[in-house]
């Protein structure tokens, strides 16, 4: 047997070359950081590193997650984001204030996962679009009504509400992705088009963190998330806007003004994601949502910005790429 | 028996504590190497136990007994035998309290023999509501008892509402463990036990509000 027959039996697709050279891309970033947390304290040895070597020993966690995922094809995907949706829901929901009457409810809202995953691995689309924003929205303010208990009932039904559309429904459509046919997605396939999302999305985070740290000064919001300036935000934005435009044509079905339109809006998105969920951070009283992932938080403070820029990326290059409908 | 019961709790009970509570730490610098030590926690969820034994290493788990009450654990020959080889409880015969017998005993003795037992001085299972019960004084009176014996207070947040009193289905819900500094004998009972109550109040006020509103 040789080794593409044995592939073939697996049901492993080949790689497409742009997807390899990215995922080589992020292996040496990966080594490149790990190399300064070795260095680093040697360098200065009266620094605490311990934060560094936290996040990018959890960063090769998360990269090999979404590594295997992504080289085993659409289904595993799914299933990754699928769990990825039921912690980051998970974490929300046991911090926002509920009732004690809205238990089951909570346990409900848990099903909803697999069936927006199951609508979307079995491509139907137009019923995902409007399953969670039309009766999940409808639906969860009935039983809650039903429960009886009134106090607190509008902000109740507007948190599962928003669990729901920010945990479930906006990364579905990161997980869809996957499911492009190379028609649609000829320069990486689907699996590129998840590759470049992520990359793009924590490229923007870690730049706009960065760039705030070494030249920040004006403050941007400073009663949502005080660490957050307007040059962490600019550099940012210009970093993403060049990464996204230079290695978007090995990846995107989008290119000129189309490719531009979207690079400059998936920052501002990532920006958006990571300041609201700063702000229910900030009314519930936590930093963290929990302390799943050393040196970064929960699930929830990893996906705050995916949870905007997963929607934004997925309905342009739609708008752009595929005929104002996706495939099926 | 002792191997089934590593293999469970690895295999099956740390698995299900990271799905249904995402198993929180806090503190874990506080958790005691070696016996006698007695962990004195709130309670208010079987998902409490759970918890406990799967936040100490693999090679502390043979010492590990929660202290538990012989009425409810002990009560069929099926939850009786997974009470005492896979939970590893150490019975408390609750029931025959206050009739002159020494119902501590067998607590007593596992400590004398280096084990790490866990108490829930409020006796029995609160209503998820926050607040601290009133704290029995047998956890006092085994801290003097056996010299040598920690005590390490420790909050759980959360618990009680994955799996309440009187429910059967657990809804996974985040639960925090706080574990706090250890408290040692400090010469009698009362100032003891007020010690405890502190610790367990400043674990609280640390904890995230994974908590009914």
């Amino acid at each position: 047997m040789t080794l593409s027959s044995l592939l073939a039996a697996a049901h492993v697709r080949p790689i497409a070359p742009a997807l390899a050279w990215g995922m080589a891309g992020v292996l040496a970033l990966l080594l490149l950081g790990t190399l300064a947390g070795l260095a680093l304290p040697v360098l200065r040895p009266k620094d605490d590193h311990t934060n560094l070597r936290q996040r990018t020993a959890s960063w090769w966690v998360m990269a090999v997650l979404v590594g295997a995922a992504l080289v085993l094809g659409w289904g595993a995907v799914m299933i990754l984001f699928a769990v990825v949706s039921f912690i980051a829901l998970r974490e929300l929901l046991s911090l926002a204030p509920l009732r004690r009457e809205d238990r089951l409810v909570v346990l409900l809202a848990y099903l909803v996962i697999p069936a927006n995953y199951a609508l979307l691995a079995s491509n139907l689309y137009g019923i995902y679009l409007v399953f969670i924003p039309v009766w999940a929205f409808l639906v969860a303010p009935f039983i809650l009504a039903m429960i009886g208990q009134t106090r607190a009932y509008l902000s109740t039904a507007a948190t599962f509400h928003w669990g729901l559309m920010t945990c479930v429904y906006n990364i579905g459509f990161a997980a869809y992705l996957a499911m492009a046919p190379l028609t649609k997605a000829p320069q990486a396939g689907g699996a590129g088009l998840v590759f470049f999302l992520l990359l793009a999305t924590e490229a923007n985070d870690v730049a706009q963190y960065v760039w705030g740290r070494l030249v920040g000064r004006r403050k941007i919001m400073p009663k949502v998330s005080p660490n957050k300036t307007w040059e962490g935000f600019v550099g940012g934005w210009i970093t993403t806007f060049a990464l996204m435009w230079f290695l978007g044509p090995f990846f995107l079905p989008v290119r000129g003004y189309q490719l531009a339109v979207l690079a400059a809006a998936l920052p501002v998105a990532g920006f958006a994601g990571d300041v609201t969920m700063s702000a229910i951070k900030r009314d519930i009283g936590v930093k963290d949502t929990s302390r799943l992932i050393p040196g970064h938080g929960g699930v929830l403070d990893r996906i705050d910005s995916l949870t905007f820029t997963a929607p934004v990326y997925f309905h342009l290059i739609t708008f752009f790429a595929f005929g104002r409908l996706p495939w099926p | 028996m002792a191997l089934i019961r590593i293999l469970f709790l690895m295999l099956f009970a740390r698995p299900l504590a990271r799905v249904i509570t995402g198993a929180d730490v806090i503190g874990a610098d506080n958790l005691p190497r070696a016996g006698p030590a007695i962990i004195a926690a709130n309670h208010n969820s079987h998902v409490d136990t759970l918890l406990l034994l799967t936040m100490f290493p693999v090679r502390l788990i043979p010492k590990l007994r929660p202290a538990a009450a012989a009425d409810y654990f002990l009560k069929g020959p099926m939850i009786g035998w997974f009470s005492r080889n896979v939970v590893g409880i150490v019975p408390v015969e609750r029931t025959k309290a206050g009739t002159g017998e020494d119902v501590l005993a067998p607590t007593r003795e596992a400590l004398k023999g280096g084990a790490i037992v866990f108490v829930f001085p409020e006796g029995t299972r609160g209503d998820a509501s926050d607040e601290i019960g009133e704290l029995k004084t047998g956890v006092a009176r085994l801290a003097h008892d056996v010299p040598g014996t920690n005590v390490i207070p420790v909050w759980i947040e959360g618990a009680g509402r994955v799996l309440p009193k009187g429910a059967r289905v657990p809804v996974p819900m985040n639960c925090t463990v706080l574990i706090g500094a250890p408290l040692t004998w400090t010469g009698d009972r009362i100032s003891f036990m007020l010690a405890l109550r502190e610790a367990l109040l400043a674990l609280r006020a640390e904890a995230p509000p994974q908590r009914w509103r």
